[in-house]
């Protein structure tokens, strides 16, 4: 298993279980306008799992394809976040989560456009412009929240408290960090720590929320050592039919 | 931490002094990639105007339409009342000599 077919394991499933978290609130959302921008966010972040996971089979040796990644892996061999696989709760918690994504996600697609490695250049050149869009509309939220009635900076403040503890694994750095860093493949994820914060703390200024103190961080997401409980049910979910009928066509 | 205190947004006061929880309406513009001049597309719903465009973004420029969007809170818009139909608009029907049709055009000026 090379270090970059983990990698870009890592970038496919973030991206491809916050599609489905996202794609949860089809239907559901508060607002028609919000249904319809949520169900376009997941749909970006679907494309991008396509390219992401589509060139880690490549790299494997084509083998299998990105729809084997994603349909017939089970929770062990997820390299996703652990912040990703939280549930969406209230339209808040899923806010939230989402601006702490795209947030970090911003920041990684730039410095993997300039990555050594011409396709996975392409792939952050494609994805960095919807994720740049993603994240205004996420902050935006994020601040008419927090910076809303007593009610929904409540919840915000709730949802930052909750979701706090999963955002360190963004920037954990690991033997396959280092590799990928070394070969000019990918930044470390340490690196990006510094202006993740400095945009964090000016979006929670303006969004009146308080960061919280403890950086006690959870861990084992995209290592695959320990997901949450939530990422079975999520994949029972996902992978039902493709298991239930695998030759099954559009 | 500014005032969370609920206030209702503007043009959604109703007469008995109670707010509605309604989202204004806005009436939304988008220039085409090879259209000259904004069009009416259609309304939605947002608490200002900055979140009225990101939603028109994604209402109704999912299938690549646009290049410029413009909102409106539909509130401001003006309107010729329907039943001013007649005196407004009859008087021109009977004056075809408005209409720039009665020129010969040079076959070298090319199409107008």
């Amino acid at each position: 298993m090379s270090a970059l077919f983990e990698f870009l394991c890592r970038q496919g499933d973030s991206t491809l279980i916050l599609g489905q978290r996202l794609g949860e609130w089809c239907g559901h959302a508060p607002a028609l306008e919000e249904d319809i921008a949520l169900a376009n966010v997941a749909l970006d972040l679907i494309g991008q799992t396509q390219m992401w996971l589509g060139l880690a089979t490549e790299v494997e040796g084509a083998v299998r394809d990105a729809d084997d990644l994603a349909m017939r892996r089970d929770v062990w061999d997820f390299r996703n976040l652990l912040l990703v696989e939280q549930p969406n709760g209230d339209f808040g918690q899923t806010t939230m989560r989402q601006w702490l994504f795209d947030q970090f996600h911003v920041l990684q697609l730039e410095r993997l456009c300039d990555s050594a490695d011409d396709r996975v250049a392409a792939i952050a050149a494609k994805a960095v412009k919807e994720v740049r869009y993603h994240l205004e509309r996420s902050s935006g939220t994020v601040i008419a929240l927090g910076d809303g009635t007593e009610e929904s900076h409540g919840r915000m403040q709730a949802a930052l408290d909750r979701l706090w503890p999963y955002a360190g694994e963004m920037f954990e750095s690991d033997a396959i960090d280092a590799e990928l860093a070394e070969a000019g493949i990918a930044p470390e994820p340490a690196d990006l720590r510094a202006p993740w914060d400095v945009a964090v703390d000016a979006t929670l200024a303006e969004a009146t929320l308080t960061r919280p103190e403890s950086d006690f961080t959870q861990t084992g997401g995209r290592s695959g050592k320990r997901h949450s409980e939530h990422l079975g049910h999520l994949l029972a979910q996902m992978q039902w039919l493709p298991r239930a009928y695998p030759d099954a066509r559009w | 931490m500014s005032n969370h205190a609920s206030t209702p947004y503007p043009g959604t006061e109703v007469p008995d002094g109670k707010t509605k929880a309604e989202w204004p309406l806005w009436e939304i513009f988008i220039r085409g990639q090879h259209g000259m001049s904004h069009r009416h597309v259609g309304s939605l719903h947002a608490p200002d105007a900055e979140t009225a465009i990101r939603n028109a973004r994604d209402v109704y420029t999912r299938r690549n339409e646009g290049v410029s969007i413009w909102v409106v809170e539909a509130s401001r818009i003006a309107a010729s009342s329907p039943s001013d139909k007649g005196p407004l608009y009859e008087p021109s029907e009977s004056k075809v000599y408005r209409h720039p049709g009665f020129f010969d055009i040079p076959d070298d000026v090319g199409p107008m």
